[in-house]
């Protein structure tokens, strides 16, 4: 990495940095509900918005009820956007005449928004009209991302409440998230982008000439689509000019804002942040980058000020941003060090001052090696899932370690909400072995953590593994999903793998070589999207309901300290052994061996 | 001064003897029934994976093996080697538990009884066996008797030997009334006799209790074991998902790198083995049992397991003043006389009124007397005199002597006394009365009909170094209340010069409860002591409540720990010993998990050697085949349980410097340890193999 | 439960027509209103007449413009209806055959050249769409395209420096050249 290259990631952590305190006071204000400029403005709105569906804002729910509520919700929202999909030829803002999407696709869009995960198996550009990227995409990348948020209040009222039955109500919730956080964010950030470059109209795709006419060969085509083969069945290709280039625009700005500022990272345009409108300029793609980790950083914060130790929260956040840095570091090293395969190919890969170099297969120039290694560590360690350069063709072990944050469940930072309560977790965990170290029963944050906390933590933990690996190894052991696989040898494997890993800790990257629109991967991925969003929100909104009861235990100097060094030291040795144990062998089959062997070639 | 002791005392308790390791390898074969493997699930994991690798070996034998016979069989092997390792720890446990229990046993023979027609001494006795009493019998117990059933003194007072059951050689008294006035079965009234009421039915007294308590019977995991057990079982299946998904990925990269063979279920049940927490789950009953096991080498009984663990939760102890915080008896340090009395005429009185009193306080103002102002010790008897014992009526006590009323006691007993006789009671005796009070010391206001003479002061003497065993205490998070009958102000200078951090003045059975009540409202654990039968209600409260032996049968019955030391300093011992049991559990956790990062590295290169030749890079160690390797690490992790039996039943120590350098100590010797150790061991180990040319 | 569903279903409604279409309407005015040439593509006119966008690349294959970056969009390159990059993996002999045969046409247009070819010129963009190179690529088809239009090395040289965008403010991202902004400069040399 060259200095330049240091300088701007430090920018991006110290911008980052200066922002969590402001922004995390702010939400837990929201969430208490006393921020004094929106209770004076803002609260008609929010009222009114009550009083047309009939919710009491002043009704506090039992964890049953609002898991039930947060539930059918999703439920609905899946539904809604399946629908959207079904039958958007029959409706306006389509003026590509894009037909209705095929009722496999439709179910994994669906289950992939409402999930956070937004997993494409579609090029968006060629598939999804308007109306079905706003109404359906759009309000989904908003609701789920409120969703997300709201399980995680709910689970810090479990810590911050003593001995008392209810842990908030899920309507006020979402809605405060949604109206107070993530809609004024987006509205800014929309306009950022714009003025970037980003577009945002409702006109059709627009034609421009070529500058040079472009002569191509294509395989020919029957007028059914079907592929015109010669007497020996090799297909048939003809000589092609196009003298114009039809490019594709839409309301893309105000979807980009949401996707990334809430960890949705469903693209607009099918290259996702790697297309040049969606993510024009450095600029644009600096904040965008910040847009992405904003919150879960900042949550860190708002949990500290809600369980009334600041302390709590900046140990969470330290552990989160140490762990960023020791995986982006990697990455970074390895895309910039190139392909190896590439050395003898009379090709220069070094970095200077004209170039980045390193391995710029699948990347951008205005972004380089450091930009795009940054962007794919954020968004695979937050939920985002959106990319700016193609995962799939990053070196083996720099591609490890973004399906390695995925397999860690996406708790550095992660999503917006579902990060912070999955680290909660994983320091539930961390906090009962500690504290049978120091000869207690354990407590976190003066809460005792018993056997039904350490049962529903041990399913958190244990479903996303059971999901990945149980996925992948239906998927390498039926055809219909080893032929899947784009790329040759141990690569192969990581695409599959990748896959599972990504939907089942609703991330929604990929490494995008993998051909996942057949029915077994819409089914499969579909379902991994479901369980590992809700079986997961669920236990935790149980441990939210299990902790609310429990008295809190004065703090001594027999309690284990959680706010300090070794504490973060421990999370995330925990982390690590709890994530890394489980895929090690996995990823010895898949990116370990393919840089053993890449390495022994060379 | 107790546990040390206690260890010397008996040696009966010692870590581990040949009958017990003989008794114990037995014990680990009988334990391979699939019924008793079955409450372990982790290990019952080991066991399923040895039964079907034995079966690959068979299948091996005849001809359609996956892999050579040899090295199926030496993996069996181990993996059964591992299940019985596990077993052996628990026997080996369970044995000393039995081996107490038999001392135990042996206390509780069948004998006579001499029941008694009518619940008074002289009345008509039949004889029956111990077995054949129940609750409510009234016995006779004369010199030389083993008393037959636990009971109350209801009438007389004897010597007792409690050896069999404390190891204390020391006869104690019991009588009836007051606090000393329980019995337990098997123990021999030394002198006079004791009339009994039985208070438990066969099978339910107390030594039946202890031996239920040691043979681990009826032992029910305690909430902490439980919760542990959980994430034990997760880290379980998460290996178990990870090493079974290896079978088709192993499949797919043979295919997709068209090279070697797939991996062998031998190979995948090893590394499942080495990955899940065997360590722990090997060790877990063992150290339960050992934690039982040190409280009893402490002579105490746990009444069950939970209260054990409890102990080491607890965040609050009350101590009773006497005994635990100060000397038990309290010494005359100073006289001060009333107005116009010489200091002289104080003392000649006050050592007259204490001429009879025996206690240790009356005994040490004739002492003082006689020190400080020469007043020779007379003979109570040659002055003619009367005695006035102390009565909880009248709360003075003192002699009648030539018509003189010498009187000492309680400031506010005093006045009342003189003031019925139409005196007054001078003023400056109250402030002398404040001032010594405020220093902490009692005191004892002496006149002679309605005169007042002055004021002794009755210093408590606090016992040396429990400033600094307070202190401990609060490094280990621990708030120590002084619970004490003192008026407020003495007690504030005793709390004051002791350390503790808090103080219950004026202390009744009620407001000890309502203080215990207080605290757990809080969120605290409360732990205190108690031996008379008032406290029963405050022990059933507590959270952890050791009784003493030589309290009541009620105060007994009302605790979950009791003491035959009866020691009540030991409270602080218990709190350590149940700090201690948790700590063993989570330091082998640790360890336990901490092992797999090695055994990867042995592990997986060698598994997928065939396919992928180039993952060999990660075979840091080393090791020469992949056979050897994987072999290697199967046998560490069964050794690593036997070498880890030692720390399971003595346990991790505990050491009192706080939360956070403990834990850190603690991850730096188990965690960091841990995933060094075996890279250590399994080279070793390999190395071995190779010189033996096993490999 | 009913009535849950019904509350569900009612702040759904609400949420569409909040997020779902109010939200990106308000955006599209203001975009419209405030950022009119981006917010619709960022189109290039010359004369008033639109000949590309400044976002979206181009492909050129002739020797007298410069190449872009390789587009792996399907079925033709450079389809900024279906953008895409090639997701080969690093080991796939596939990538390693389009880099030597891309190097290949690449020596072929200029044999005398013989210094390595500048990575981003011969692997494939993440968007198939990418507008730039590297100022390394730029200069390294100086000479090519400076023989086949006749032109002086230095001037070709100048234009490319001139071309050359910076990182913004200095710090953010890589510099770069914008190949169609460049080569449309080129045709406008005589």
């Amino acid at each position: 990495m060259t200095g330049n290259d240091y300088l701007q990631v430090a920018l991006l952590l110290g911008v980052l940095a200066l922002l969590v305190k402001p922004l995390g006071g702010y939400m837990a204000g929201v969430y208490e509900g006393r921020i004094a400029f929106l209770n004076r403005f803002a609260a008609p709105v929010e009222n009114r918005i009550y009083r047309l569906c009939g919710v009491d804002p002043a009704e506090e729910m039992h964890w049953t009820r609002y898991a039930l509520a947060m539930l059918s919700f999703n439920l609905l929202g899946m539904l809604a956007v399946y629908a959207l999909q079904r039958v958007q030829a029959h409706l306006p803002l389509n003026p590509e005449a894009f037909p209705a999407v095929s009722p496999g696709s439709s179910f994994n869009t669906a289950v992939s928004y409402a999930t956070n995960t937004n997993w494409q198996d579609y090029s968006g550009e060629a598939t999804m009209s308007y109306l079905t990227q706003m109404a359906g995409l759009t309000v989904q990348n908003f609701v789920s991302a409120a969703s997300g948020m709201a399980v995680l209040v709910a689970m810090i009222r479990g810590f911050a409440r003593d001995a008392a039955a209810t842990i908030g109500n899920f309507w006020v919730d979402m809605t405060r998230s949604t109206l107070y956080i993530l809609l004024p964010l987006s509205l800014l950030l929309a306009l950022v982008l714009v003025s970037q470059g980003v577009v945002q109209t409702f006109s059709a795709y627009r034609t421009v000439p070529l500058l040079q006419p472009l002569h191509y060969r294509a395989v020919r085509q029957s007028g059914a689509g079907q592929r015109i083969t010669d007497a020996g069945d090799n297909p048939v290709t003809e000589k092609l000019v196009r003298k114009n280039q039809l490019i594709a625009v839409g309301p893309a700005a105000s979807q980009v804002a949401i996707k990334q500022i809430g960890t949705n990272g469903g693209g607009f345009f099918n290259a996702n942040s790697a297309h040049p409108f969606e993510n024009p300029t450095p600029l644009s793609d600096f904040l965008e980058m910040i847009a992405i980790v904003l919150i879960p950083a900042a949550l860190c914060y708002t949990f500290g000020s809600m369980v009334g130790d600041r302390r709590q929260g900046r140990a969470i956040f330290a552990a989160m941003a140490i762990m960023f840095v020791a995986m982006l570091v990697p990455v970074e090293h390895f895309e910039q060090a190139g392909n190896p395969l590439l050395a003898k190919t009379g090709v220069s890969q070094t970095a200077n001052a004209l170039q980045s170099g390193g391995n710029m297969e699948g990347k951008e120039v205005r972004f380089g090696v450091v930009n795009s290694a940054l962007w794919a560590t954020l968004t695979t360690t937050t939920s985002n899932g959106s990319v700016n350069s193609a995962l799939d063709s990053f070196t083996p072990l720099a591609g490890m370690v973004p399906m390695g944050a995925l397999q860690l469940g996406e708790v550095v930072f992660g999503g917006v909400g579902s990060g912070l309560y999955g680290m909660l977790v994983f320091a539930i965990i961390a906090v009962f072995v500690a504290g049978l170290m120091i000869g207690r029963t354990p407590e976190y944050l003066g809460k005792k953590i018993q056997a039904f906390e350490m049962k529903m933590a041990a399913v958190v933990i244990l479903i996303p593994p059971f999901l990945i690996l149980v996925g992948t190894a239906i998927a390498v052991m039926i055809p219909a999903g080893r032929v899947a696989a784009a790329n040759p040898g141990p690569h192969g494997f990581s695409e599959i793998l990748y896959a599972f890993s990504s939907a089942a800790a609703n991330n929604g990257s990929a490494f995008a070589g993998l051909s996942s629109n057949t029915p077994f991967y819409n089914t499969a991925l579909g379902l991994v999207m479901l369980f590992g969003r809700y079986w997961l929100m669920v236990p935790v909104l149980a441990i939210a309901g299990a902790l609310v009861r429990k008295k809190k235990v004065p703090v001594s100097a027999g309690t284990m300290p959680t706010h300090t060094p070794l504490f973060v030291i421990l999370l995330i040795g925990t982390i690590f052994i709890v994530g890394a144990l489980a895929f090690f062998p996995v990823l010895a089959l898949g990116p370990i061996a393919e840089y053993l062997k890449m390495v022994a070639v060379h | 001064m107790t546990t040390a002791s206690a260890a010397t005392r008996s040696p009966r308790h010692a870590l581990v003897t040949r009958s017990i390791l003989r008794r114990a390898l037995i014990d680990a074969c009988a334990k391979l029934l699939p019924q008793h493997q079955w409450r372990n699930p982790v290990m019952f994991v080991v066991y399923l994976g040895s039964i079907l690798t034995t079966v690959l070996w068979i299948q091996a034998l005849a001809g359609h093996g996956e892999a050579p016979a040899g090295f199926i069989l030496a993996v069996t092997l181990w993996l059964w080697f591992t299940v019985l390792f596990a077993n052996f720890a628990e026997a080996i446990a369970e044995g000393r538990s039995k081996a107490q229990a038999a001392a135990l046993r042996s206390v509780k023979r069948d004998v006579l009884a001499k029941k008694l027609a009518a619940p008074k001494y002289g009345s008509t006795t039949t004889t029956v066996g111990s077995s054949q009493l129940h609750k409510g019998d009234v016995l006779l117990v004369e010199a030389g008797d083993v008393i037959p059933a636990d009971g109350e003194v209801i009438e007389g007072v004897a010597s007792v030997d409690e050896s069999a059951i404390t190891g204390e050689s020391a006869p104690v008294i019991r009588e009836a009334g007051g606090d000393f006035s329980s019995v337990t079965g098997g123990t021999r009234v030394l002198s006079d006799w004791l009339v009994v009421r039985v208070t438990s039915d066969p099978g339910h007294t107390f030594i039946d209790r202890m031996i239920a308590m040691v043979e681990s019977a009826r032992r029910q995991k305690t909430p902490n074991e439980i919760a542990l057990l959980i994430l034990l079982v997760g880290f379980t299946l998460v290996f178990l998902k990870t090493t079974a998904t290896l079978l088709p990925y192993s499949l797919y990269s043979v295919r997709v790198a068209k090279a070697g063979t797939p991996v062998t279920i031998t190979v995948l049940v090893a590394l499942l083995v080495c990955l899940i927490p065997t360590t722990i789950g090997a060790l877990l009953s063992a150290i339960g049992l050992a934690g039982i096991g040190r409280m009893l080498r402490a002579n105490i009984i746990a009444t069950s397991g939970r209260a054990v663990e409890a102990a080491g939760d607890v965040d609050t102890l009350l101590l009773d003043k006497t005994g635990t915080i100060t000397l038990g008896n309290r010494q005359a340090t100073g006289i001060h006389p009333a107005p116009k009395v010489s200091e002289h005429e104080l003392a000649d009185a006050a050592q007259l009124a204490s001429l009879a009193d025996e206690t240790p306080e009356g005994r040490s103002i004739v002492v003082l007397a006689k020190q400080r102002y020469g007043l020779r010790e007379r003979d109570v008897h040659a002055l003619g005199a009367t005695f006035v014992h102390f009565s909880a009526k009248t709360r003075m006590s003192g002699v009648d002597l030539n018509g003189r009323q010498i009187r000492k006691g309680a400031a506010d007993a005093m006045q009342a006394w003189v003031e019925d006789r139409g005196a007054q009671y001078p003023p400056e005796v109250t402030r002398l009365v404040n001032d010594i009070a405020r220093r902490g010391s009692t005191p004892l206001v002496v006149a002679v009909d309605s005169r007042i003479l002055g004021v002794i002061e009755l210093k408590d003497v606090v016992k040396g170094g429990i400033r600094e065993r307070f202190s401990e205490l609060r490094r280990m998070g621990i708030r120590t209340v002084m619970i004490t009958g003192d008026n407020k102000l003495t007690a504030a200078a005793i709390a004051a010069e002791a350390g503790v951090d808090d103080f219950l003045a004026e202390a009744t059975p009620e407001a000890k409860l309502a203080l215990i009540r207080e605290h757990q409202k809080q969120g605290r654990l409360v732990a205190m002591t108690g031996d008379g039968t008032n406290d029963a209600p405050a022990l059933a409260q507590a959270d952890v409540a050791v009784a003493m032996n030589t309290g009541t049968q009620a105060a007994k019955e009302a605790g979950n720990l009791v003491d035959l030391d009866s020691n009540p300093t030991k409270l602080i011992e218990i709190v350590e010993t149940g700090k201690q049991l948790l700590i063993t559990r989570g330091a082998l956790t640790t360890f336990s998990i901490a092992n797999d990062v090695s055994k990867y590295f042995a592990v997986v290169p060698a598994a997928f050697a065939t396919t992928y030749p180039q993952l060999g890079a990660l075979n840091i160690m080393h090791l020469a085949t992949p056979q050897s390797a994987i072999l290697s690490a199967v046998i560490f992790n069964a050794l690593i349980i036997v070498a880890l039996i030692p720390l399971a039943l003595r346990g991790v120590r505990y050491r009192a410097v706080g939360a956070a350098r403990l834990l850190r100590d603690n991850l730096l010797i188990y965690g960091v340890g841990g995933v060094i150790a075996p890279f250590i061991g399994i080279k070793l180990i390999n190395m071995a193999l190779v010189w033996l040319r096993l490999a | 439960m009913w009535s849950q569903i019904k509350t569900a279903f009612s702040m759904l409604a609400v949420f569409t027509v909040l997020t779902g279409l109010i939200y990106p309407a308000l955006v599209t005015g203001l975009a419209q209103e405030c950022f009119p040439r981006q917010a619709n593509g960022s189109m290039i006119r010359r004369a008033g007449k639109v000949v590309g966008s400044g976002l979206i690349g181009q492909p050129f294959s002739d020797p007298k413009y410069f190449w872009g970056r390789p587009s792996a969009t399907l079925p033709y390159p450079y389809n900024a209806a279906n953008s895409g990059a090639s997701n080969l993996g690093p080991s796939n002999p596939v990538l390693l055959s389009e880099v030597r045969a891309r190097v290949q046409a690449l020596r072929a247009a200029d044999p005398e050249d013989r210094a390595d070819v500048p990575v981003d010129l011969v692997t494939a963009s993440g968007s198939g769409l990418d507008p730039d190179i590297s100022p390394a690529a730029a200069f390294y088809q100086a000479a090519r395209v400076a023989r086949a239009r006749h032109l002086k090395l230095s001037r070709v040289r100048r234009l490319i420096a001139r071309h050359v965008t910076g990182r913004q403010f200095g710090i953010l991202g890589e510099p770069r050249v914008n190949v169609l902004k460049l080569n449309l400069a080129l045709d406008r040399m005589r």
